[in-house]
């Protein structure tokens, strides 16, 4: 039966340091390396931001003044990289994952605890590396898809350290990967079943499938592109009778479902917030699952819709398209379910909820244009302009982002035992909102009219809305300050938040904030209703409710 | 409550023997699915070059048969030797055991030395044309793990050394994990050789 | 209602005031649920009567509106430049009517949302939950099957739109089979190659390099640094890069075709509207990318007639016999 100890004595005979020291060290609690993932990716988000500025800094001038155009583009392929695999991949996946799977499964810890940490400890090395080879030697310069024969011809040192350094950072992806679905599928809580885990499990789920799926492929392929590169075989050299081609196929077989990898765990986060805070059941529970797992399938067959202009086969293009529009399928049903999670609820209008509904707002414009660009004939004209760059930011800062700002609203309590500040929070909320959309929204334009995506320099005409969106982007950097200034005033000041400020029914609240090693003293509890909120409607307090809640609910 | 769970037993799965060599072998598996993705990569681009890329005039690309269905044999073999070394350790008999082992390990070089010569034998180089890089490409990452697997072997074969060790007839973890890493090694090459050799 | 909220409140003190976090720790905790109803609410009917009927005729008139407000953004607000070939009309269709479905989802989507924030707002002093609705299996596949149907009528569409552009022709070359050269890897052939000899195909060579287009006029012997086109006479550039990948795009003509090293593509189009017009780099190609630019310019054919005259160095009469399939 269960061993209960004393609290005091009931760590178990690990030699890990304790306090702030752990954060600094090979630590394997699953929560200590939640952390680390957190703040090493919002480490990186900081570097990834300046770089994003120096960016916005260029474009402010339709020539090329403010640094020179080598330099131009290592800064854009240094941005690329660090806010994909540095920042959103390991913070969506790695942050919250390690801190919430084990918890939301019943376990005291991942699977593979060291295997953990040895992921996570991949990751600052092959950033600092990434990071330094811009000062040693020049970095990278052939954008992060580092198509050949460019990436074949440019300096060959920094592509090289960028391929080992998206090695290192897709090695200990896969390792959480494996991790992730082994504690998902074997280390469940006697009792618990599958289809009552958190929806959050869910997504860590099909994200991890992908994971494990498609960077392997990556790896293979970034391995057969250094060859080409340090050994002089021809796989994507023209001149040696490779084909460039195929890199494209092999790259985007991982890179679109590297989308998914850094926006499914996003959708998981966003259904659990959005229930706590609109005190209401997640709508639609099981066709919310179902829809993450057609998304998994149709995200692995969708790549070649960045290849259409390649001179890929028309019956290629019209699979894809087809393909990809119909992962707007499964999507959407997650939005419409959201929507109808909001419906009727007593909604608490705090910053992890306008964090999460700014996601909705700027994921359903993305989403959009997405099934825009899904369409040949119309992608024909956009492709690798500022349209696509206008779309895959309105996914990934919109997106992902925004819901990880959501995240850390909503479980800076759980981590720190302490509230953050509301109002501060409200302000960082509206700040990004707002620089985003300004930031964003009119590359929609520039790129419908004719400006290319990736140039130092352009058309003068542009000017003016370059300018627009270097104020927004100026904006959100503005916006960031608040919020640093949160996070760190209310870790030491900020009220005590107690072990459940959001009266929340998820497990990780039943436990102490922050919780104990062990996640629960004594056994863990078994939540067999994760979204378990609301009043019964046959209860409704008619008084407070309208016709409308009623025509909400159905018929 | 219906069942509770001893804290200890949720504990931290590996490090201990005792431990959930289920949950291992599990994680293992998953990452032999990654591993075989990487390969499903090396093939596909084989298999496009093939389709789309015609030899330019000139360029040398042949395989001859005989020396990889004698590593194909081999490998089969070694599958079927690693097979008995654990039935053998089922049975608690280590010195068996440890024989099967080490002939598995064996065959796992000799298939090395073999994969050698093919290499020096062949009448194109690494670097001559794409098939002939992609073919190095997806042997020489076969053969990585065929080394990788033999010292895993030879590791197995050390740590069974004596009963009380860390592989015995009730935890043999690290011959099991070996066992089916050489499992995998062996149906890559049986993939390879039909695509590589055949096709 | 009240007792529920109490109840609620009570349970989550519990964990939440009491000295000890965990009073029994030996004895496991299970949580069902913050109300007692023991069976989750799958679908909820309430009666027709008690729902004024105002809320269908708002849906509808709501609906209605977003519709005719969509079709108006969508007619109405212009984002794309001018258009100055064959086909960018019927690109500007398609962008017409992805505009507006898109216009209708968005407004849609955020007005609900914005809608649900403020009328479900908690407002101060109000305590206790939602409605526990789990989910309702008929608005499931509504909005399965809508957004499907929309799809497939966008696909389709496009896929007409694309066929009308002339991107499912075969590629000119594809049917030559034979010499390796002339292997056409990829493009779009905006005009059937059996009509070719009638509609009088201008052939023009394309070359990418590190930062520049060339253009070889091979029945003329020309190179120029310009692409200079007749109005109103399909054109079919074949394009091969020297370098690294570029890519030929004239957002005027709504057309973008890669220029791949090793892998000869084909662009064909039909100019209509005279004018200089710029050609856009559009895949990186190292540092000076954003420079690589040029400008195609569209002449009436008598001005385009005369410009070749001047520049020709082969004979005329011979050129116009030998057309695009030579
Ligand atoms: C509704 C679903 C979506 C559809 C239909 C869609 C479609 C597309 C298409 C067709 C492109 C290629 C555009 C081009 O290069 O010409 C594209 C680019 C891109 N999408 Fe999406 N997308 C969707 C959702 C997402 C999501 C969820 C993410 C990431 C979280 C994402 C991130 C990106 C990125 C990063 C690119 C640009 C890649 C690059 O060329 O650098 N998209 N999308
Ligand atoms: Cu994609
Ligand atoms: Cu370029």
């Amino acid at each position: 039966m269960t061993i209960s100890l004393p609290p005091e004595t009931s760590s178990p005979p690990r030699l890990q340091p304790s306090g702030w020291l752990r954060y600094f060290s090979f630590s394997v609690d699953h929560k200590v390396i939640g952390l680390q993932y957190l703040v090493c990716g919002f480490v990186f988000y900081l570097i990834g931001g300046a770089l994003a500025g120096a960016i916005r800094t260029e474009l402010t001038s339709p020539v090329s003044d403010f640094m020179a155009r080598d330099v131009y583009n290592q800064v854009l392929t240094l941005h690329g990289t660090v806010m994909i695999f540095l920042w959103i991949v390991p913070v969506v996946n790695g942050a919250f994952g390690n801190y919430l799977i084990p918890f939301y499964v019943g376990a005291r810890d991942m699977a593979f605890p060291r295997l953990n940490a040895v992921a996570f400890w991949l990751i600052p090395p092959a950033g600092l590396m990434l990071i330094t080879s811009y000062f040693l030697t020049g970095a990278a310069q052939s954008g992060w898809t580092a198509y050949p024969p460019l990436s074949i011809t440019t300096p060959a040192t920094g592509q090289i350290i960028w391929i080992l350094s998206v090695l290192l950072l897709g090695g200990s992806s896969i390792f959480g990967g494996i991790n992730f679905i082994a504690t998902i599928l074997k280390l469940r809580r006697p009792g618990l079943k599958l289809m009552q885990l958190p929806m959050y499990c869910w997504a860590m789920l099909g994200t991890s499938i992908l994971v494990v799926l498609s960077t392997p492929v990556l790896a293979g392929t970034l391995v057969l592109l250094s060859f080409d590169i340090v050994a002089h075989t021809g796989f994507f050299n023209p001149t040696l009778g490779g084909n460039v081609v195929v890199y494209q196929h092999l790259f985007w077989f991982y890179s679109h479902p590297a989308v998914y990898i850094m926006v499914l765990p996003a959708f998981g986060l966003v259904s659990e917030i959005l229930p706590v805070h609109a005190r209401k059941p997640l709508f639609g529970y099981v066709t919310m699952v179902y829809s993450i797992m057609a998304i998994v399938v149709l995200g692995l067959i969708v790549w070649a819709h960045h290849m259409f202009t390649s001179g890929t086969p028309p019956w290629m293009r019209l699979f894809f398209t087809i393909a990809t529009a119909f992962i707007a399928v499964p999507t959407g049903i997650k939005f419409f379910n959201w929507l109808a999670t909001l419906w009727g609820g007593r909604i608490s209008l705090n910053s992890a909820m306008l964090f999460s509904c700014g996601f909705i707002v700027n994921f359903v414009l993305g989403g959009i244009t997405g099934v825009a660009l899904a369409q040949v004939p119309f992608d024909i004209h956009v492709h690798d302009t500022y349209f696509v760059v206008a779309h895959f930011h309105y996914i990934v800062f919109g997106g992902s982002v925004f819901v990880i700002f959501a995240s850390v609203y909503h479980w800076y309590p759980k981590f720190t035992g302490r509230m953050l500040n509301e109002d501060l929070g409200r302000l960082h909320c509206a700040l990004t909102f707002i620089g985003f959309n300004l930031c964003f929204g009119p590359q929609h334009w520039l790129g419908l009219n004719g400006m290319p995506r990736r140039v130092a320099e352009y058309d003068p005409q542009f000017t003016l809305i370059n300018q627009i969106s270097s104020v927004g982007a100026l904006l959100m950097a503005i916006s960031t300050l608040p919020f640093l200034w949160n996070v760190i005033h209310s870790a030491l000041n900020g009220p005590v938040a107690g072990d459940n400020p959001w009266k929340a029914l998820t497990p990780e609240w039943l436990t102490s904030s922050p919780p104990p090693v062990e996640n629960w003293i004594g056994e863990a509890p078994l939540v067999e209703e994760p979204y378990g909120y609301g009043v019964p409607p046959g209860e409704l307090d008619l008084s407070a409710a309208s016709g409308r809640d009623l025509w909400s609910s159905g018929k | 409550m219906t069942t509770t769970v001893p804290i200890k037993e949720q504990e931290h799965s590996h490090g201990e023997h005792a431990g959930h060599p289920d949950h291992r072998m599990f994680g293992l598996a998953t990452f032999l699915v990654a591993d075989a993705m990487t390969f499903a990569g090396f093939f596909a681009a084989y298999l496009t070059f093939k389709a789309v890329n015609p030899l330019p005039d000139g360029a040398i690309y042949e395989l001859e048969l005989p020396l990889p269905i004698l590593n194909t044999v081999l490998l089969l073999v070694s599958s079927a030797t690693f097979h008995r070394a654990g039935q053998a350790i089922r049975q608690d008999d280590h010195g068996r055991c440890r024989r099967w082992l080490l002939i598995t390990a064996g065959l796992g070089m000799a298939f090395l030395v073999s994969q050698m010569v093919e290499y020096f034998t062949l009448p194109f180089g690494l670097t001559d044309n794409l098939y002939a890089s992609t073919f190095f490409a997806a042997t020489g990452f076969h053969g990585l793990h065929v080394t990788l697997g033999a010292l895993m072997t030879l590791i197995v074969w050390w740590q069974a050394r004596q009963p009380q060790g860390r592989v015995t007839a009730a935890d043999h973890f690290p011959l099991e994990a070996a066992e089916l890493y050489w499992h995998f090694v062996d149906g890559i090459w049986v993939i390879l050789f039909v695509i590589l050799y055949l096709l | 209602m009240q007792k529920m909220t109490s109840c609620c409140v009570d349970v989550c003190n519990t964990n939440a005031e009491k000295s000890s976090p965990f009073p029994d720790r030996n004895k496991a905790l299970t949580i069902t649920s913050w109300r007692t109803a023991a069976s989750p609410i799958r679908c909820l009917k309430p009666g027709i009567d008690q729902v004024q009927i105002p809320s269908a005729i708002l849906t509808l008139v709501i609906g209605m509106a977003l519709a005719l407000g969509g079709l108006w953004i969508g007619q109405n607000i212009n984002l794309l430049p001018i258009d100055a070939s064959a086909n960018a009309p019927i690109y500007d269709e398609l962008f017409k009517v992805l505009f507006t479905i898109g216009s209708i989802l968005f407004v849609g989507i955020v007005g609900l949302l914005v809608f649900s924030l403020i009328r479900f707002r908690r407002r101060s002093g109000q305590l206790g939950d939602g409605l526990a609705i789990e989910g309702n299996l008929p608005l499931e596949i509504f909005w399965t099957a809508v957004p499907a149907v929309v799809v497939l009528f966008v696909g389709l569409y496009s896929y007409d739109i694309y066929d009308r552009m002339g991107g499912m022709v075969p590629l000119a070359h594809d049917h030559m089979g034979g010499a390796h050269e002339e292997q056409i890897w990829g493009g779009i052939s905006s005009g059937s190659i059996e009509s070719a000899a009638a509609t009088n195909v201008l052939p023009v060579e394309v070359t990418a390099m590190q930062f520049a287009f060339l253009f070889h006029y091979p029945e003329g012997d020309i190179t120029s640094g310009e692409l200079h086109v007749p109005a109103d006479r399909p054109i079919t550039l074949r394009m091969e890069a020297k370098d690294v990948i570029h890519a030929f795009w004239v957002p005027e003509f709504r057309l973008k075709q890669d220029i791949i090293p090793g892998q000869p593509t084909q662009l064909s189009f039909t100019p209509t509207r005279t004018g200089r017009y710029p050609i856009v780099c559009a895949e990186l190609c190292g540092p000076y990318h954003g420079g690589m630019r040029s400008t195609v310019v569209v002449e009436s054919p008598e001005d385009w007639d005369s410009w070749y005259g001047q520049n020709a160095k082969a004979a005329p009469e011979e050129e116009t016999l030998t057309i695009a399939n030579a």
